[in-house]
Parts: structure tokens; C-alpha cells; sequence
């Protein structure tokens, strides 16, 4: 196996790190855009941006060349909600650095600012065509002290999983988590939450009006810091919606009441009875990040939890983005398990491709950049030899900002030594 | 019966025979009062059937009467037969999950449901599972629509030795004994690694550390060796016999090969020192779960010939965890050790079948070609062998239980979906149709029974 990383080495040293002029030549491109799907066409890239797609284009001299005849070819995928890059191993090992705890911070919290581009799920995760990714704080349930997290758990950002300019948008997102887990962080009822969430904006919205007052200490003090007041503006401007996670409908009910008297956007993550309250979410512009799969009733709030939900949310015309519970931080790859089980579900394909990219990129305001294969765009392209749902699919080749990624992650290499089994050395001298 | 489901039944008695209330014509206390539900003669009829003991045939059919697989084969007639068009479809044996808390884990997870673990000491064998399984978890109900026949119920890896497990044909019952897989023999549960050090080091109690882990294994088995030796010796008239005691009982089951041994364990170098506590008290490891670096011992387990019951690719929530990777059960199988896909979840419970294809595509990535066939046998024959009923279910073969699954395609497509699921013959499930399918009295009036759980 070596010489299958030598082989891809050598792959990735031959061409510089940031080509000029990039063509991928053949294949049928899904564009997600207005361009709809194109058989055999070419993907023109330079400097890192879509130059061009379409059918018979000229290649310019020079462009270097892949060739992707017969191979399926879409936008790079969009993971909408996770940990990536702020959690290395989860349980008593960490880094954790999604969940902020005790009282100095709430909304304020950014997570833009531990992430960590070199974690060892970056490699894992794009080399599977994952390129961007909304990584969100957590609520803090309790530590070893007993200290515990906050109904407003902070500010999501939207980065790219390439090797530099990774971050695409910070305060994507301020991340709030209402109903049962809500009530657990507001003293035990989820009206508490409620409470907490709309004392926050009611604060943020005095603060605006009357900064300076509050600087000359004019003003009453409030229960939040400066810096979460600072953090709460773009929500009660509507520039950053409120991502939500809740999971039954009565909930989602005071959602909506709650967008139109604060004039909030917002999302939902998580939505186990979202598909109940279908008709109210579109009208209201609520989009929701969708865990796919979860059918159980995992609480009393989820008693309603099904299969084909992602099919009656977009029939209703929500922006659904696809998710899958258990799976949205090591194998945010999953992705594409997720959009398969949409698919068998009901979902149309191409519905269920947008559900993974061009709808999380419009969800966090960040569809002018990414999302789909259009000219002015960044250059995420995975390369496929077959349909990207199927289970038995990995990608050929992912690009990041048109950058050629190295196939390698750290499991693709513990996967390449334990192959051999003719060594005579132990493993560690296996290279 | 041939031998082995004799040794089973054999097995079965030893363990009421501690019952003086057996003597009385009904079933022992906690045995097996599974009943089949009413069946008929069923053809199905050219499909595409992995048979799941290595045998792919195209076109072919799979004869059931009396709740037993009659035949399978191209061009079989039967009189009398409904049957089923199968044409375009796929055929296996009941998907089985050697690895779920199911009903001691049920839904809604509340506090009031947690009764996996009793975490009130590291060595807990005299629980057994069945004794926590509320059978009207729905989550029974929504592995039956993903294919699963039957499971073992597990108790949780807070404990060195957590306890008995149960295997059950996934048919909700009003209590556990209507559920159990008749003649299947106990499992016991153990634990390596970060659960049990992390439980109890927390409250300044052993095991604090790997090393105590060790240690409470071997003070268990010394203690198990010498009940049995003063059992056998009361046996012979030397002394009186100690008195009874659950704990040492369920360990002194396994030391007699009786109870098997399901060892939740992720790491290489801990399942290799758990071989080594095996051959130093006279056991068989039957399966590691989890065995997230099996891979990297898979010589080992073959030679000890341990299975491996395994994850398609969840990895890193824990350090042991790390080294996960989606050849895993691969590489394993290419060794010739036993590979099963398993899933410890809910969830993942329903999807066994895409778990596996995941771990296919890997395998093809990396040079390893399985067939569907073969991969089939992951979630089916090596499961079976593993829970010790590999004789009477796990494959489509004559005179085995009619525990077959019709899938609309080729089950390791993420778009296919099973259609009809039969246990001991009888229609235990079809898609979509809410007339056959069962409803927990837990989900009564939700989605979940209104076709929710699809």
C-alpha cells in the first residue's frame, strides 16, 4: 500500500498547490444552479473561483487538466450543523471547545475562534467531499464541577475545510436551545427558556437604543454581559438568525409568534415534529435542519418523530437541510447517507443534493460563496465514479477553493499499515 | 433438533434445574414462551437471495411451510402456496443484532427507562437483562421495518461484568419470556477500557485504571473457579455445597461453556490481554463488541476464533475509540475471523444492512472485494454463530426458522427498502400496510403508529 501513497503524493505534487487555471474535463456536472445538470461538460477554475461550466467549452492553454470522463461530478457538500474542527475526541479525552459554562459568557461565546483547521476530522471528513461546514456551540451540560451551559449557547461560523482562509463567515448563527433541553438550562421549565431567550432580545434591543446612556451609566445594568449584548445586534437586526434547536411542535408553534414579534429569522435544528407544523414553517420562513434519520421517540418532545419527514418539509416548501443525529461531528460525512435515506424516502434526488448544499449555504447566508457549481463561486467540486449517496460511493477527488486535496487522512493511513500483513517488524516501523 | 440444539436444550435445563417449581407441567420460571404466530405455506418467488451461508442465486425461490425454510432454489413448485412475486426483489435471511439495549434503554429515554446498568458495582454477573426489556419499546417495532428478526439485549459497559444478556425473536411480547429465542443460551456481558475505570475511579472505588480492570476480571473468575470447585465436590459427597449465589452462578456458567462471553472492548492491546484472562481460566471469548482496532489483531482473533462484532465507522467519541476506521470488519473478515456488523443503537438498529454496504465500499477502496453474499453474512449467519442459534437460524437453509426479509432491491443500496419481514413464517411486517404491521401500546395515536416508523 505504499505505493498507493506514493501514487497519490505524487498526484498531488505534480500539480502546485493553487493552479491558475484548473479544467475538469467530462462528467456529468450537478450544478445545483441555474444550470440545472450537464452531461459531459467542463469545469473551467482559476484562482480558486468557478471561472465557467457548461457544455463544449475551450480549455486555455496551459490550464492543467482532470480528467473526470464518466464520473459524476457535484458542488462540494455543506455539513449544517456539528462540532468539526472545536472537538477532537468527545469523552474524557477533548479538546471540547464548542461548549462554553459558567456564567461569563452566553451569547457572546464565538467558536470561530477555537477552531482548529489541522484536527484530524478535517482530513476525514472532506476526502469524503465534505467542504464547508456551519460549526456550531453546544449547550454545556454539566462539567465534573457541576457547572452547566446556557439557553443561548453563542455564535455558529461557516468555514471552508481547505488549508487556509478557512473561515467563511463568522456569527453565521447564534445557537439557542429551547425545549426540554431548554427547560434543563432555565431552571426546569422550557417557558423559563422562553423566558431567558426573550429577556436577552428585550436587552439587546435597550442597549441599542440606548448605548449611550448605558456608557455613562444612565442605564439600568442588565443580566447580560456587553459582549453577549454586542453578539445579540445582528440577531435583533435579522442579519443573523437564531439556530434552534427544539424537536416538538408546540414548540415550533411559539417559534414562529416569537420570529414575528422580534422580527428574528430563524432555524430550526433537530425538528422531530417539524413535518407536523409543515405549512406554518414555510409561511413563516423557518428553515430546518433536518435530523434525517431519527425516527425514535427519543423524549416525550419527539413523540412524533418519523421517517419521510424531509419529503413532506420541502413538499410544504421549508429549506430543509439535511443532518443526521448521530452522526454530525466524526461522520459529518454521513451526509450523504443521510440525503440516500431522504431519496428512499421519498425525497426527489436533486432535491436531496441542494438539501446538502446549496440550501445550508443559503440558510447561513453564505450561498453567494458556495453551495453550487456556478461561475464567480469558490471552487468546491468532489469528483465521484458513481451516485454520491450510495453507501459503496467515495469520492476520487474533492476540491477547496479549487485547491486539489490530498486523498489522505489519518485513517486512510492506520487503514494502509494494518493491510500489511506480510511485515516482519511490528507496526510502528510498517511506514 | 440435531446435536447442537440438544446441547442448547440441555443447557437450558441445567439452569431451572435450581427450580424445584419445575417439576410442574408449565415452562420454567423465565424460560422461553415464544409462540410463533399462525403461517402458511409461502413461495417466494424469483428473487435474487443471498442465502447468507455464502450463496448468491439469481432468479430463485425460497419455499417456507410450517414456520421452516422447505428449500431454496431455482424453479421450486409447491402446492398450496401463497405466493409471493418476488421478481426485481432480494431475499436473505433475518437480519440479527448481537449488540442492542432495546427495552433496557427504551423510548423515550427517559430517567425512568435507564435500566442497563447496574452501576452499583463493578462485578454485577447475577443481573440479567431480560429482567430490565419493556417490551413495548417501539423501538422493536421499527427494527422489525429494518429487517431485524432477532437481537441480543445487552446490558450496559459500566461494569467489569454487567451481567446476562438475552436473545429475543423480535416479536413484542407482553413480557420478556414471550420474547426469547427459544433454546438460545445466555450471554454475558463484559467490559474493558474507559467505562467501568471511568465509572467507579470516579468515586475513588476499583477499578480506577486499566490495570484495576485486569485485576477485578481475575478476582471474578477466582472466585467463579473456586464455587465450582466446591460445587463439584459437594457433587462427589465432599462437603456440603456453598450456598447459592447468582453472581458466581452465572460465571461458573461460562467457565462450563454454557454462557458465552460478549466482551465490550475497543482496543487491540486490551482485547489481546482479554484473550490472555481467558486462557488463564478456561474460557472462550466469543465475540468483542465494539472492537473498533480489531483490524489491527485480526491473526489473533482468528486463531482464538473470536468474532468481532463491530461498528460501520463510528469513531472518536472516545480515545479508545480513535483508531475507528471503515475497513475495520474487512480486514477482519480477510483474516478469517468472524465479522459481524453490529449496532448499539436504536437507530442504527435499522439500517444494519446500510452499515454494512458502507464497510464494502471502503473495502473495495482499499483492494478487498466483498460480494454481497459474503457481506450478508455479517449481519445474519455470523451473528447467529455468535449468539450460539447459528443452527437453527442466520441463513436461508432447509429446515431452518423461516426468518426471511424481501427487500425491494439490493439491500446494500441506501435507496432499497424492505418489504415484507417473516419470523418463523409467519408475516411479521410489510411496508406501509398498518393492518399487518405491529404497533407498541407505548406509540398508540402517534405518528410512529400511523405509519411514522414507515
Amino acid at each position: 500500500m505504499n505505493r498507493l501513497i506514493i501514487a497519490l503524493l505524487l498526484l498531488v505534487l505534480s500539480f502546485p498547490a493553487i493552479a491558475e487555471i484548473t479544467a475538469i474535463v467530462g462528467g456529468k456536472v450537478h450544478t445545483v444552479g441555474p444550470q440545472g445538470t450537464l452531461d459531459d461538460a467542463i469545469i473551467i477554475i482559476a484562482d480558486g473561483r468557478i471561472q465557467s461550466v457548461g457544455k463544449g467549452l475551450a480549455v486555455p492553454a496551459g490550464a492543467q487538466i482532470i480528467e473526470a470522463g464518466g464520473k459524476i461530478i457535484t458542488p462540494g457538500l455543506f455539513s449544517p450543523v456539528g462540532q468539526l474542527g472545536l472537538v477532537e475526541v468527545g469523552l474524557s479525552a477533548g479538546p471540547v471547545d464548542s461548549e462554553q459554562r459558567g456564567e461569563n459568557f452566553t451569547a457572546g461565546f464565538d467558536v470561530a475562534d477555537a477552531y482548529n483547521r489541522r484536527s484530524t476530522l478535517i482530513a476525514i471528513n472532506r476526502i469524503e467531499g465534505v467542504t464547508r461546514a456551519a460549526i456550531t456551540p453546544s449547550p454545556g451540560y454539566p462539567d465534573d464541577t457541576g457547572t452547566k451551559g446556557h439557553v443561548l449557547s453563542g455564535l455558529a461560523a461557516v468555514v471552508n475545510l481547505g488549508d487556509d482562509n478557512i473561515l467563511d463567515r463568522r456569527g453565521a448563527a447564534m445557537v439557542v436551545t429551547l425545549g426540554e433541553g431548554g427547560s434543563f438550562f432555565a431552571g426546569g421549565t422550557r417557558a423559563g427558556a422562553w423566558l431567558v431567550l426573550r429577556n436577552a432580545l428585550d436587552e439587546a434591543a435597550d442597549y441599542r437604543d440606548h448605548r449611550a446612556d448605558f456608557e455613562r451609566g444612565l442605564r439600568r445594568d442588565y443580566r447580560h454581559g456587553i459582549a453577549d449584548l454586542e453578539a445579540l445586534q445582528g440577531v435583533i437586526a435579522g442579519s443573523i438568525p437564531i439556530l434552534v434547536s427544539v424537536d416538538r411542535a408546540s414548540d415550533m408553534e411559539i417559534l414562529i409568534d416569537l420570529t414575528r414579534d422580534y422580527g428574528l429569522k430563524a432555524i430550526i435544528s433537530g425538528g422531530s415534529e417539524a413535518w407536523m407544523v409543515a405549512d406554518k414553517l414555510a409561511a413563516a420562513g423557518i428553515s430546518v435542519v433536518l435530523a434525517t434519520t431519527s425516527n425514535l421517540p427519543r423524549s416525550f418532545d419527539s413523540i412524533n418523530a418519523r421517517r419521510g419527514a424531509a419529503t413532506i418539509l420541502v413538499d410544504a416548501g421549508v429549506r430543509v437541510a439535511l443532518a443526521d443525529s448521530q452522526s454530525e461531528t466524526h461522520n459529518a460525512r454521513n451526509i450523504t447517507q443521510s440525503a440516500g435515506n431522504a431519496v428512499g424516502d421519498g425525497l426527489a434526488w436533486d432535491a436531496a443534493l441542494r438539501a446538502i448544499t446549496l440550501t445550508p449555504a443559503e440558510i447561513y447566508g453564505v450561498a453567494d460563496l458556495v453551495g453550487s457549481i456556478e461561475a464567480g463561486k469558490a471552487a468546491d467540486v468532489v469528483i465521484w465514479p458513481a451516485d454520491p449517496f450510495e453507501l459503496t460511493t467515495y469520492p476520487d477527488q474533492v476540491l477547496i477553493n479549487g485547491v486539489i486535496i490530498p486523498m489522505i487522512s489519518r485513517q486512510t493511513l492506520l487503514r494502509d499499515r494494518y493491510l500489511q500483513t506480510d511485515s516482519e517488524k511490528p507496526p510502528a516501523y510498517r511506514k | 433438533m440435531n446435536t447442537k440444539s440438544a446441547a442448547l436444550a440441555t443447557i437450558a435445563l441445567f439452569f431451572c434445574a435450581c427450580d424445584k417449581s419445575s417439576d410442574d407441567a408449565g415452562p420454567a420460571p423465565y424460560s422461553s414462551r415464544y409462540e410463533a404466530m399462525p403461517a402458511s405455506t409461502t413461495l417466494i418467488s424469483g428473487a435474487t437471495v443471498l442465502t447468507g451461508a455464502g450463496d448468491r442465486l439469481d432468479n430463485a425461490d425460497v419455499l417456507i411451510s410450517d414456520g421452516k425454510i422447505v428449500a431454496v432454489g431455482v424453479g421450486l413448485r409447491a402446492d398450496n402456496a401463497a405466493v409471493v412475486e418476488a421478481a426485481g426483489k432480494w431475499v436473505t435471511p433475518g437480519i440479527i443484532d448481537v449488540h442492542s439495549h432495546l427495552g433496557v434503554y427504551a423510548s423515550p429515554g427517559t430517567n425512568s427507562h435507564s435500566d442497563g446498568n447496574e452501576m452499583t458495582a463493578p462485578v454485577t454477573a447475577e443481573v440479567w437483562a431480560e429482567h430490565s426489556v419493556w417490551p413495548n419499546d417501539p423501538g422493536f417495532v421499527t427494527a422489525l421495518a429494518g429487517g431485524v428478526t432477532a437481537l441480543q439485549i445487552l446490558p450496559g459497559s459500566a461494569n467489569l461484568i454487567g451481567g446476562r444478556g438475552v436473545t429475543l425473536k423480535n416479536i413484542p411480547g407482553r413480557n420478556v419470556m414471550d420474547m426469547k429465542f427459544p433454546g438460545a443460551p445466555y450471554g454475558m456481558k463484559m467490559a474493558c477500557g474507559e467505562n467501568p475505570k471511568r465509572v467507579y475511579g470516579s468515586r475513588n472505588q476499583a477499578p480506577a485504571t486499566r490495570m484495576g480492570n485486569v485485576a477485578g476480571y481475575r478476582a471474578a473468575w477466582i472466585a467463579a473457579t473456586d464455587y465450582r470447585d466446591k460445587l463439584a465436590a459437594a457433587e462427589k459427597g465432599q462437603g456440603e455445597p456453598p450456598i447459592r449465589d447468582l453472581k458466581l452462578e452465572t460465571l461458573v456458567g461460562v467457565l462450563d461453556g454454557e454462557i458465552l462471553v460478549h466482551n465490550h472492548c475497543y482496543r487491540a492491546d486490551e482485547m489481546s490481554i482479554m484473550l490472555d484472562i481467558a486462557k488463564e481460566f478456561g474460557y472462550k471469548v466469543t465475540a468483542f463488541h465494539h472492537a473498533v482496532e480489531s483490524y489491527k489483531i485480526a491473526d489473533l482473533l482468528a486463531e482464538a476464533d473470536t468474532c468481532s462484532a463491530m461498528w460501520a465507522d463510528w469513531w472518536g467519541f472516545k480515545m479508545e475509540a480513535y483508531d475507528g476506521i471503515r475497513e475495520n470488519a474487512a480486514i477482519v473478515d480477510r483474516a478469517g475471523a468472524c465479522a459481524i456488523i453490529h449496532s448499539d443503537s436504536g437507530l442504527g438498529i435499522q439500517i444494519l444492512n446500510q452499515e454494512t454496504a458502507k464497510v464494502m465500499g471502503a473495502a473495495a477502496r482499499a483492494g478487498i472485494d466483498i460480494p454481497p453474499e459474503r457481506a450478508v453474512q455479517w449481519i445474519t449467519r455470523n451473528a447467529a454463530k455468535s449468539l450460539g442459534i447459528d443452527d437453527v437460524t442466520g441463513t436461508l437453509e432447509a429446515g431452518k426458522m423461516a426468518d426471511v426479509v424481501i427487500w425491494n432491491g439490493n439491500p446494500f443500496s441506501v435507496y432499497t427498502r424492505v418489504e415484507w419481514v417473516y419470523i418463523d413464517g409467519a408475516l411479521a411486517y410489510e411496508r406501509g400496510n398498518n393492518s399487518v404491521n405491529p404497533v407498541t401500546d407505548f406509540t398508540l395515536g402517534t405518528a410512529s403508529a400511523t405509519g411514522g416508523a414507515q
